[in-house]
């Protein structure tokens, strides 16, 4: 299909708004009825045409949109977006990965045509039409992991593998949920992820370091998170938590329908063949809870879900003060009767 | 006894151990304050030749010349005492640029002392198994604002005010070793105003 891009804003006003197309394919993260840290991986096939799941790299209706977003928050600060030296070459591996992609994935939206080293890039959405010699940064008017996470929905970690670790050594983040890139870089897979509760004793961050060591070329993987955010805000970072804060007050039965929105990441993983780094794309995606609940399943599972969360988990996503409202307003949503296996609506 | 036995934290908060004179082809200390007794007590293992190759560089910080002169005894190649941190800086960095394969490096002290020496070392290449970390002293925390990235040194209280900005931050165990320092992010940011009372965490 063509993609009709929204024309909407994710802060100010917060004129973001799904389509019907966009609320039935959105990824719902909930297999079950209750929650729990678990190492979720699996492989990122294509897989059920029209899902996120489809594309290597999603291109939805917000991507016009998401990159003006980006554009300001960068505008705004420009220490999201930072690369060690060591990383530029990973930095064009990615470039390499997402316009191969996307042409071949998006061939009406995007085009690349090579000639030895001199590559043309013809982004349509963005009106974007350049030429740039590969691997040579001078010819790109930002260094190349900026140039193309500029036109890539989705916040980008960029991880350099040595000493049986991963190393956060450069990113784009401006979708986050609230993490500081400029505060990791230069962490390491344990580090980064230190102040997550209850993961490390269980031991998912030493598996999930095991498997993505272990990620092949060709072979990428996926894995979906979630949290919850009070209006569509993307950039939810702590830098500018000391301005969004106060969102998550005044939630009423009235309106929480329409500005709690479930916050999904669809990360993938992908091994870069120069550099041997993982690039870890971590794509978000919205949906208010109103939208959410015309899906019946979803809004039952959502419910139970919510209820029982383990009282840490709600506090370290943020939405302890709020949940008893959310399983009052998504109880009127459930019936009580069962909900099928699985993350898809039944119909 | 000025050793600190720091509570189980999160992974990114870093541990330290004690100071044992190695062999080496030179010895880089830094230290400051206390950190001198971590010096003095790896002294009674260490004998002139390793001190022939030592280079000491103190910051006494609020100790004034208690520990100063005992140093100075100690008979190091190189002793330099400097008022602060920032002032020694330039000295550290030459000091880390001269060190050969096979310098040992002893930081001591305050976490700022160390985190921020450790950071030097680690960009002039020194590998980790070469540097050794003991705490001495205060618990004080070298604290970085997350909103407006001003680092606030010797903070002692949970919450405290940002030098920079002026926020009232809560204090996380959450550590960048690159910037050397905790991180500090607003108290009241949901609630504008409703600011916890003060507690001294640190001395």
């Amino acid at each position: 299909m063509t993609i009709q891009f929204n024309d909407e804003t994710f802060h100010g006003d917060f004129t973001f708004k799904n389509s019907d197309w966009a609320i039935k394919r959105f990824p719902f993260p909930f297999h079950e009825d209750s929650y729990m840290y678990s190492v979720n991986m699996e492989p990122h096939k294509s897989y059920r045409p029209g899902s996120v799941f489809e594309k290597t790299f999603d291109v939805d209706e917000h991507y016009v949109a998401e990159m003006k977003d980006r554009a300001r928050v960068l505008a705004d600060d420009p220490l999201r977006c930072q690369s060690l030296p060591h990383m530029t070459l990973a930095g064009w591996d990615l470039v390499e990965l997402i316009m191969e992609a996307k042409a071949a994935e998006y061939p009406d939206l995007f085009e690349l045509h090579k000639d030895g080293n001199r590559w043309r890039w013809i982004n349509k959405p963005l009106g974007i039409d350049d030429t740039f010699t590969f691997l040579d940064e001078s010819t790109l008017p930002y260094g190349p992991m900026e140039y193309i996470t500029r036109q890539t929905q989705g916040d980008f970690a960029v991880l350099d593998q040595r000493d049986d670790n991963l190393w956060m050594d450069a990113g784009m983040v401006t979708t986050q949920a609230d993490w500081s890139l400029d505060f990791d870089i230069g962490m390491n897979f344990f580090e980064w992820h230190a102040p997550v509760p209850k993961a490390h004793e269980m031991g998912i961050f030493v598996r999930a370091l095991k498997f993505l060591l272990n990620i092949q070329q060709g072979q990428p993987a996926r894995r979906l998170n979630w949290t919850m955010t009070v209006n569509p805000l993307l950039d939810t970072s702590p830098e500018n938590y000391h301005k969004w804060g106060t969102m998550k007050q005044g939630l009423t039965m009235e309106n929480i329908g329409e500005k709690q929105h479930l916050r999904v990441e669809l990360q993938t993983f992908f091994r870069l063949p120069r550099s041997n780094a993982l690039v870890f794309p971590i794509r978000c995606y919205l949906i208010r809870f109103e939208d959410l609940v015309t899906v019946p399943k979803w809004g039952r599972r959502l419910h139970r879900v919510i209820r029982d969360l383990p009282e840490e988990l709600a506090t370290y996503k943020g939405f302890i003060d709020n949940r008893p409202l959310m399983v009052e307003w998504l109880s009127q949503y459930d019936d009580g009767s069962p909900t099928s296996d699985g993350i898809w609506p039944d119909d | 006894m000025s050793k600190t036995v720091f509570p189980p934290s999160i992974k990114s908060r870093p541990v330290y151990g004690e100071l044992e004179a190695r062999a080496g082809s030179g010895h880089l200390m830094i230290a400051d304050a206390e950190g001198a007794e971590a010096i003095l007590d790896l002294a009674k293992s260490a004998d002139a030749a390793f001190w022939a190759k030592a280079h000491i560089i103190y910051i006494p910080k609020g100790t004034g010349t208690k520990y100063s002169s005992q140093l100075e005894e100690l008979g190091a190649g190189q002793y330099y005492a400097g008022p602060s941190y920032e002032a020694a800086q330039s000295r550290i960095r030459r000091a880390l640029l001269d060190c050969h394969m096979g310098t040992q490096v002893y930081l001591t002290g305050t976490e700022s002392l160390m985190g921020q020496a450790m950071a030097e070392a680690t960009a002039a290449g020194i590998p980790h198994t070469a540097i050794q970390t003991e705490h001495r002293g205060s618990t004080a925390r070298r604290m970085q604002c997350v909103h407006c990235k001003g680092i606030t040194e010797d903070v002692t209280t949970d919450p405290f005010e940002c030098s920079h900005c002026g926020l009232s931050l809560f204090v996380r165990d959450h550590y960048s070793r690159r910037l050397a320092a905790f991180q500090g992010v607003r108290v009241d940011a949901e609630d504008p105003g409703n600011i916890p009372e003060k507690v001294e965490l640190f001395k």
